[in-house]
């Protein structure tokens, strides 16, 4: 008798608090654009926040109520961009997919170090002690902030500290280009088109050569070399326009440090080995 | 009034929830390792747990004590601290969504935790009145926020610091929180019901 009043009670007490939450959820519902869910599940979901929001589920909000547009979304590119037109009976506006490009090849074999560093893996306290641990003012400290940064796993450390970048999985967030002290890391349009040179030093040509083996000394030939008059000197340092460079691969003949790479060819190797293949090329 | 100052300061510091009887050790492991989720989930407890009190006394008194089901206690205290939170996050979601967004994932995270379940218990094992009752609650949810929020404290500044291979992890946060225990254990005596 007693067990059958126990589990009355209980049931009865259960079935009453059931009752009572499905008032509330009833009473206090909150109403939810239905969109808002689909435009999210269009989404990749990495909360990287370049698109300004934060977290997909605001940006998805944001589509939804007109504030951003549908193609806001950098890591989804073109994909993201159709699916959520689809949702909102829009046009999709066009996407430009992204890539982050890391502009260093001087890995701990091709620069030199000022000190040993011990201290915390990490790039911006390693940047405070004394201006960072290379020689270089503008190398890779190697220490990975960038790997940490990424939310979609696409950086890795390569086997001579310089981060890789996986191309297929990078979405272009550029949460790696902010996490980098020295600013290493640059944001390009996806695509294996046109050569790069890969250094970020704007010291005189003197001093990157004391530094390092790989970088640019603002020679000037890369700029002679090129027929398609692609190449500037902008601040010691040889920039490549890519909306001229034809790939005709001149400039990497005739760069004496090893510093240009076709675009192709980037994320591989690293250092030396690059430097050497570069050179046979 | 004595009584409740002395509920208040036993519970926060002579007899803390985590430090001196052990309960809640899952959140105090599991989401002290930054100050900002140790503040977010110390502020959900300080909330359920006064609320917890509250309603499981009543339902104690005026339904299970009538009935002569005081033995069913902690299964129907389960039952109505689940409903309750349940009940209060609906409730927060319509009328204060920052409230709701403020305390988020923690809220439904301690329905079932142990150190809620057992201010309930005790509240009602140490008979007290039902401003007594919410008084512990609230003593008792402080000393759980203070431990935490000690401890997240304390594994920021582990993160820097060098630690020896063999004890990295959850080792040297164990150790941690023991060393903490014994330093609380300093509170033990100074004062009793």
């Amino acid at each position: 008798m007693q067990i059958i009043y126990a589990v009355a009670a209980l049931g009865g007490v259960g079935i009453l608090f059931g009752a009572l939450l499905a008032v509330a959820a009833r009473f206090f519902a909150v109403e939810s654009d239905p969109r808002v869910e689909a435009v999210r599940e269009a989404l990749p979901g990495a909360n990287c926040g370049a698109c300004g929001f934060a977290g997909c589920t605001k940006f998805a909000e944001a589509v939804v109520e007109g504030k951003a547009a549908s193609n806001g979304c950098i890591p989804g590119g073109s994909g993201s961009a159709e699916a959520i037109a689809a949702v909102l009976g829009r046009e999709a506006e066009l996407s430009v997919p992204l890539v982050a490009t890391v502009f260093c090849i001087g890995d701990c074999e091709s620069s030199r170090d000022l000190f040993l560093y011990h201290g915390i893996k990490d790039c911006v306290h390693a940047q405070k002690y004394g201006g960072g641990f290379k020689a270089c003012t503008d190398g890779c400290l190697g220490l990975g902030n960038c790997v940490r940064a990424c939310p979609f796993e696409a950086i890795r450390m390569g086997p001579n500290a310089l981060p890789l970048v996986d191309r297929e999985k990078c979405g272009g967030c550029g949460l790696c280009a902010v996490s980098c002290p020295r600013n290493i890391i640059k944001i390009l349009p996806k695509g294996d088109r046109g050569h790069l040179v890969l250094c970020s030093s704007h010291q005189r040509g003197k001093t990157v050569q004391n530094v390092c083996d790989v970088g640019c000394t603002a020679c000037n030939a890369c700029v002679k070399a090129c027929p398609q008059e692609a190449i500037t000197i902008e601040d010691n340092l040889a920039v490549i326009d890519l909306a001229k460079c034809n790939d005709c691969g001149d400039c990497v003949l005739k760069c004496r440090q090893g510093t240009i790479f076709p675009r192709a060819r980037i994320g591989g190797v690293s250092g030396r080995t690059r430097a050497a293949a570069g050179a046979r090329a | 009034m004595e009584k409740l100052l002395s509920i208040i300061f036993i519970y926060i510091l002579v007899d803390n929830f985590v430090l001196q009887r052990f309960f809640g050790i899952c959140p105090f492991l599991g989401v002290s390792r930054k100050m900002e989720t140790a503040m977010g989930m110390s502020m959900a407890v300080v909330f359920v747990m006064a609320l917890a009190t509250l309603v499981t006394w009543l339902f104690y008194t005026h339904v299970l004590v009538p009935l002569r089901l005081e033995y069913l206690q902690i299964v129907a205290f389960i039952l109505v601290i689940a409903s309750l939170v349940q009940l209060v996050e609906t409730v927060l979601r319509k009328i204060s969504p920052t409230l709701y967004q403020g305390l988020g994932i923690f809220l439904p995270l301690i329905t079932t935790n142990c150190a809620v379940l057992a201010v309930a218990l005790l509240a009602v094992q140490n008979e007290f009145t039902l401003v007594e009752a919410v008084v512990f609650g609230i003593a008792a949810s402080i000393g759980f926020s203070i431990a935490l929020i000690i401890m997240a404290g304390i594994r920021e500044r582990l993160e820097l610091a060098k630690v020896p291979g063999a004890l990295q992890g959850t080792a040297v946060t164990l150790i941690t929180a023991g060393i903490l225990s014994l330093a609380f254990m300093g509170f033990r005596g100074m004062l009793s019901l």
